[in-house]
């Protein structure tokens, strides 16, 4: 009987074979731990009585609030400089970036490895097929102190996607659109197996890390993409790190690329997703390009290709945060950033950003934010009603210029809109 | 006598406390009187120790913030029945000791402010003369929460339930 790639990874990491429904406890490559979570890790250790017991394999990232915006913040991220050296374990400081694309980045996920996360989007790993996976601090706390941890191995479903974007149409909105059809608790308990085929198969790094960033949105355990493309050229991908044509999915969805169009995700859910069309015309406050969904250089790529030449809405705020330091430098050196600049953007230190409503662009009652990012939920980023919705880096700049939700290809019409004449 | 506190399908992580309220933020000892603040701000002074939760499908989805859980701990909650759970959540309130009833029957059969007693050992809810069988957790976790949450029980043996002695 042939297995899936989450039974592949689970089996080796085990040291037997296994399948869907067993429960197993296995060795974990990675143990990466957030800033805003650091302060309870370090209280279940001590609960515990222990250290890490490899802490080559503990990674802590300061970024959902960098740099601190207050005293507790502060307070806490200091403690984890003085944790991080006294135990040996990798810290990285404010300003190096967003934990997913950090250790992306640094090599720490590799192909057919096992990396927890203490945040729920760390199914992005998935996109060079390791197998990631967010669990709260006891979780990860355990796993720093022993080595392991225990799963169950999920069931699969495998999402095909087929034949190429048309332009103009990104990674995000296949996701939202996986999203869409998977609905926000689909694959519950479940590894999401992405296989990109008839030409899908050309998709980056960067674009697949966009897809296995949401399929925690559909309440996955893992999204991990059967490797192909570049990814065979950047890393060494073992023999045995693919799934088998006898493998048995719950569920086989397929998504022809072809045939989507820009899409938005609606407040206050993620798996409320709509053509941008649908939504066009209303008025927006602030635009948010950034976060691990889409904070890397192409997306800031494909920003300044609709915003060279063109300036933000007068009403409009438009908050750029490059996901790590080394797109910062990639986007000053290649000239993006001073696009990005000249049409009015406001640059912040790379990180989480606003993402999670702490500081950097926190919305006020009443706004509403096209973002980038991978969750609309009521009060995410700042008052409970302020609405976000989430939308491919191509659709937050060309909002962004027309000042209400607009897609590029209705840029020339939409930015002359008066806020008179839309009713608004 | 406890009440129910009931709530409908995808109560998510920023419901039960939103990020920004996170113990990071407001420091260790108070973000629990942030719990539900968007949603219900009248909760976490009027939530009793024992009070019940009651939710609905994709209860705990959103992001992996274990003080979520713990704010509902802190308030005093041993228990939650939901229809169904998101897999972080559930991780998290098994780790902390809250116990993860599943049960859409009852979920369904039970209104907010209902006076209600759980009878933790034999997984039942009685509602004056009405009693509501719940199903147990997997045994697995049964095992751990047995000994208080599976952090104990780590402590206890180390190792994790059903792994082989090493
Ligand atoms: S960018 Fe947003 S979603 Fe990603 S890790 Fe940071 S807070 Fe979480």
């Amino acid at each position: 009987m042939g297995q899936t790639l989450a039974e592949k990874i689970l089996s080796r990491h085990a040291g037997r074979e296994v399948r869907a429904g067993e429960l197993v406890v296995v060795e974990v490559d990675q143990v990466m731990v957030v800033d805003s979570i650091a302060g309870s890790f370090f209280k279940r250790l001590a609960e515990l009585n222990a250290t890490p017991r490899f802490p080559e394999k503990v990674t802590i990232v300061i970024d959902h609030v960098a740099p601190a915006a207050n005293i507790e913040v502060a307070t806490a991220q200091k403690e984890i400089r003085e944790w991080g050296n006294k135990h040996g374990c990798r810290v990285f400081d404010v300003g190096r970036g967003i934990c997913h694309q950090v250790l992306m980045e640094e090599g720490l996920s590799q192909p057919g490895g096992i990396v927890l996360g203490s945040d729920s989007h760390s199914t992005t790993y998935g996109a060079v097929a390791c197998f990631g996976t967010g669990m709260g601090a006891t979780d990860i706390a355990l796993a720093a102190a022993s080595g392991r941890t225990w799963l169950r191995v999920p069931e699969s479903v495998k999402v095909t996607f087929k034949g190429k974007l048309a332009p103009g149409v990104a990674a995000k909105d296949a996701a939202l659109e996986m999203v869409r059809v998977l609905t926000a608790d689909g694959a519950t308990y479940m590894s999401v197996e992405i296989h990109l085929v008839d030409g899908a198969e050309s998709m980056t790094r960067g674009e697949r890390m966009t897809l296995a960033n949401l399929t925690v949105e559909a309440g996955a355990k893992c999204g991990l993409v059967v490797p192909s493309g570049e990814i065979l050229s950047i890393y060494q991908v073992p023999d045995w790190l693919y799934p088998d044509a006898g493998a048995i999915y719950a569920r086989k969805i397929e998504i022809d690329l072809s045939t989507l169009t820009p899409l938005v995700s609606v407040p206050f859910f993620v798996d409320n997703v709509q053509t941008v069309d649908s939504v066009a015309g209303k008025k927006v406050d602030q635009v948010f390009i950034g976060t691990c969904t889409n904070g890397r250089l192409e997306d800031l790529h494909a920003a300044a290709e609709v915003l060279k030449g063109r300036k933000v809405a007068q009403h409009t705020r438009l908050l750029v945060i490059p996901a790590s330091s080394q797109v910062l430098e990639q986007a000053t050196e290649d000239g993006t950033l001073l696009t990005l600049l000249q049409a009015g953007a406001t640059i912040g230190t790379p990180g989480c950003g606003p993402c999670m409503g702490r500081h950097q662009g926190v919305l006020a009652p009443g706004e509403v934010c096209v973002s980038t990012s991978n969750r609309n939920f009521k009060g995410r980023m700042g008052a409970a009603d302020a609405e976000i919705y989430l939308a491919s880096p191509r659709v937050a700049a060309a909002s962004a210029v027309a000042g209400v939700i607009a897609a590029p290809e209705d840029l020339e019409t939409t930015s002359s809109y008066g806020l008179n004449e839309t009713g608004l | 006598m406890p009440r129910v506190w009931k709530f409908g399908d995808s109560i998510n992580t920023d419901d039960i406390l939103p990020g920004k309220y996170a113990p990071f933020m407001v420091g260790e000892d108070k973000f629990q009187a942030f719990a539900f603040a968007h949603l219900r701000p009248e909760f976490a002074e009027g939530f009793k120790p024992g009070d019940l939760l009651v939710c609905g499908r994709n209860t705990g989805l959103g992001s992996s913030r274990e003080y979520a859980p713990e704010a509902l701990r802190k308030l005093g909650l041993k228990a939650i029945i939901a229809k169904s759970y998101a897999r972080i959540f559930y991780r998290n309130l098994v780790n902390l000791g809250i116990m993860p009833f599943e049960s859409a029957e009852v979920v369904g059969a039970l209104n907010d402010g209902d006076e209600v007693e759980l009878v933790f050992e034999q997984g039942l809810v009685k509602r004056g003369n009405q009693v509501f069988k719940l199903n147990p957790p997997p045994a697995f976790l049964l095992q751990a929460l047995g000994e208080g949450s599976i952090l104990e029980y780590y402590k206890r043996h180390a190792r994790f339930p059903g792994e082989a002695g090493r």
